[in-house]
């Protein structure tokens, strides 16, 4: 027991004394922050410029009355009283977004509409003036029709339903599918990409040791399963380190980037800086109406939030992490053991991880669709996907019962792997100039001790 | 006491037979040599010895105790293939190596220093071991062979890789462990290794065990009464029935040396008498089989009957 404690100091110093280990706990933590900051000075920057742009209106047919009151967020109309010849004179002397000339036209066929720019306008604001426009034609059609707007407003309803789950005490829970998606999605992706990065590692260092030939030394010291078992426990030592600095440096930078930018969440940022702009009141009801209901589903989702359990899910997803990666860790071991090369290791590879890949895709195909179907139990329960699919479905409340049943099942198949790769690896570290396959694989797992 | 005793070890493969109850008696303190082609089964039994494999059949005892796995701590081995950890720096490389074999940090860090300055390389400590030359690394591994003091020191090919100058250190530094008490075992084809170091050997081909003893019993089992004379003067005929002259060189002029072999058990110092009789003699030797010629013409023809008429016909 001594002996693989010092096989699991040197696996661990070896790889935290790496630069490449620095720099990759030092850097990534520093991106998603960095990414957060960008993007809500993105967002930021969007609203103050959201100041709408000035387009200068011609209208020969006097149908369009594009004044004041049609003005939006992001066009300001101004009528010109002049012909268009006169109208482009006057446009090209200002700096304004555009000029529109709006000729005498058929209701039925509106024709002959010609916008005019001094710089190439974006397909999405020239989508976003043809809207206005068409809703214009709309109403004129509307008015023709003898239609009342208000009645047409009152025939557009909205709904927002509110989800609540009833539990089998009857008890009422509402939820948040949305962040309960998100989440799943996260975790289990998370784990998915630990357990392959750290796998391959193991596999690395296993080629390395037996390319170098030392693994002959080790072994006159120590049995080899304390030997892939110390490697095995030294490197996910060091994944739960990095892990661990991650998280500490993720929120701790996260905080401060949020703190910089005033500690407020972005969108209700945006509205407070837009309703600043608009001077017209009806335009500043509506924004502010909307803030309020913004308001009103941000504390939803804080609500929400608070009741998911974060202790159990945080619990539950370190012991998936560790399991799933003890489990798929030993089998990349054996496939180490085997090979003399990673580009050799390539053809077990995908084998091996194909049902971590099966779990990874029933995540997205099935589990964050239907977490409780039969699908998603027997994903979460096989011990194989279970690592990512169990840690998708956790947020969304799974029965006590599936959970024990599934870590059990867990416990025994990173046991029951790492008997199988122990087997192979004993024999595979010894054997060099073999060209190896699964058949040789089996052989050696059936030789005796 | 034995330092190792194996009896009737076998191994099996699948396809073959490794080891065919191969039984072997290693004397305390002295320098066992291990031949044998490559693929007899050489590595098979050092593998075994080591625990790094299980023997199928045999027993082993080491020290006079049945072989357990705390022994490991009291044998040093030297793979054929050497190897040590590339990105590892020298010193920590050597502590590491040593705690596995059950050295404490503090005694392995003192006897480090103590070797490293024998070896004349103690500022290698913080050199990591790819960027020394093959030589420096095998003088590294040596170090880390012997560190933990064993009794039982395992050699596989030990001057391979070696320059003579540092070949000769090596020589020196095993026969001091030897006369401190440890008992040593080379595994080699180099029979001149064999020739001045061993005291012992055992010789295996094709899995079983063919010869075993000291070297000089069984320079002797394998005597062929050949004697070679340097004498003045060769106008003299010795007995037909008696001796047979084999051959005979001119060194000088009126120097020469003749081969010849006794029949019927005839002893050396009966040649010598007779010889005084009838010419000068300068110099009297018996022609004893070198270790390569056992070596060959055992491998080739496995009986010592075939051996004995090798012998007599060189």
């Amino acid at each position: 027991m001594n002996k693989v404690w010092l096989i699991i100091q040197r696996e661990f110093l070896i790889r935290v004394k790496k630069k490449s280990f620095l720099i990759a706990t030092i850097v990534v933590p520093l991106i998603i922050p960095a990414v957060i900051g960008g993007l809500i000075y993105i967002m930021m920057k969007e609203a103050e410029s959201a100041k709408p742009d000035t387009v200068m209106v011609v209208d020969e047919s006097g149908q369009f009355s594009l004044d004041s009151t049609k003005n939006t967020k992001r066009f300001h109309f101004v009528a010109l009283p002049m012909k268009l010849d006169q109208a482009k004179k006057a446009y090209n002397e200002t700096k304004d977004f555009a000029l529109l000339y709006v000729p005498v036209f058929d209701l039925n066929k509106p024709d002959g509409l010609v916008i005019y720019t001094q710089e190439n306008p974006s397909i999405e604001k020239i989508s976003d003036l043809e809207s206005i426009l068409e809703e214009r034609v709309r109403d004129l059609k509307l008015q023709e029709f003898k239609i009342d707007k208000e009645v047409l407003k009152n025939l557009k309803t909205s709904i927002n339903l509110k989800q609540i789950n009833l539990t089998d005490t009857g008890e009422e829970k509402s939820s948040n599918s949305g962040i309960l998606y998100g989440m799943g999605f996260a975790l289990g992706i998370m784990i998915y990409i630990f357990v392959l990065v750290y796998g391959i590692q193991i596999m690395q260092g296993v080629i390395d040791e037996k390319t170098s030939k030392v693994v002959e030394v080790i072994v006159s010291s120590v049995k080899p399963f304390q030997l892939m078992l110390g490697k095995i426990v030294g490197i996910a030592a060091v994944g739960v380190l990095q892990f661990l600095i991650w998280i500490v440096l993720i929120s701790f930078l996260s905080t401060g980037v949020l703190g910089y930018f005033g500690l407020k969440m972005p969108q209700k940022q945006m509205m407070e800086e837009v309703s600043k702009k608009i001077k017209d009141e009806d335009v500043k009801q509506a924004v502010q109406q909307q803030q309020v209901q913004s308001n009103v589903k941000i504390n939803e989702l804080l609500k929400n939030a608070s009741e998911i359990p974060f202790a159990k899910i945080a619990f539950v997803f370190v012991f998936y992490f560790l399991g799933g990666y003890l489990l798929y860790g030993a089998l990349f071991a054996a496939v180490g053991s085997a090979v003399e090369s990673m580009q050799e290791s390539q053809q077990f590879q995908f084998p091996i991880t194909l049902p971590l890949l099966i779990g990874y895709l029933g995540l997205f195909m099935f589990i964050l669709r239907d977490p409780h179907g039969p699908v998603s139990f027997w994903l979460s329960i096989i011990p194989f996907t279970s690592p990512v699919a169990m840690v998708g479905r956790i947020a969304f409340d799974v029965p006590g019962w599936q959970l024990a049943l599934s870590m059990l099942m867990l416990v025994g198949g990173f046991i029951f792997t790492t008997w199988i790769a122990g087997r192979i690896y004993r024999v595979g570290i010894l054997m060099t100039g073999t060209k190896v396959n699964w058949k040789v694989m089996v052989k050696w797992f059936m030789l005796r001790e | 006491m034995e330092a190792l005793l194996a009896t009737n070890v076998s191994k099996r493969y699948a396809q073959h037979t490794a080891l065919d109850k191969v039984s072997i008696t290693i004397p305390e303190k002295t320098i066992f040599g291990l031949l044998g082609p490559n693929g007899a089964g050489k590595t098979t039994l050092i593998r075994i010895i080591n625990q790094i494999i299980n023997r199928d059949e045999g027993e082993i005892i080491i020290f006079g105790e049945k072989l357990k796995p705390s022994h490991v701590e009291q044998i040093g081995y030297l793979p054929e293939e050497r190897g040590l950890y590339k990105k590892m720096k020298v010193g920590d490389q050597l502590l590491y190596l040593a705690q596995l074999k059950g050295l404490s940090r503090k005694e392995a860090l003192a006897r480090i220093k103590v070797w490293l300055e024998k070896f004349e390389i103690k500022d290698w400590w913080n050199k990591k071991v790819e960027d020394l030359s093959k030589g420096m690394a095998q003088k590294v591994q040596f170090i880390s062979t012997v560190l933990h003091e064993p009794k039982l020191i395992i050699l596989d090919e030990p001057f391979s890789g070696f320059d003579p100058v540092n070949a000769q250190l090596v020589t020196e530094k095993i026969l001091e462990l030897k006369a401190n008490g440890s008992t040593i075992i080379f595994s080699t084809h180099r029979m001149e290794t064999v020739e001045s170091l061993c005291d012992h050997i055992a010789l295996i081909n094709k899995s079983k065990k063919i010869l075993e003893g000291a070297k000089k019993q069984v320079k002797e089992q394998y005597r062929s009464n050949t004697f070679i004379v340097e004498h003045r003067g060769n106008h003299f005929t010795l007995p037909a029935e008696k001796y047979e002259l084999k051959k005979q060189v001119t060194i000088e002029d009126g120097l020469h040396a003749s081969t010849i072999q006794t029949k019927g058990g005839i002893k050396g110092n009966q040649l010598i008498r007779e010889l005084i009789d009838l010419t000068e003699v300068f110099s009297f030797q018996e022609q004893l089989p070198s270790m390569a010629d056992i070596f060959v013409s055992l491998v080739k023809n496995e009986s010592s009957e075939s051996l004995k008429k090798h012998l007599q016909e060189v």
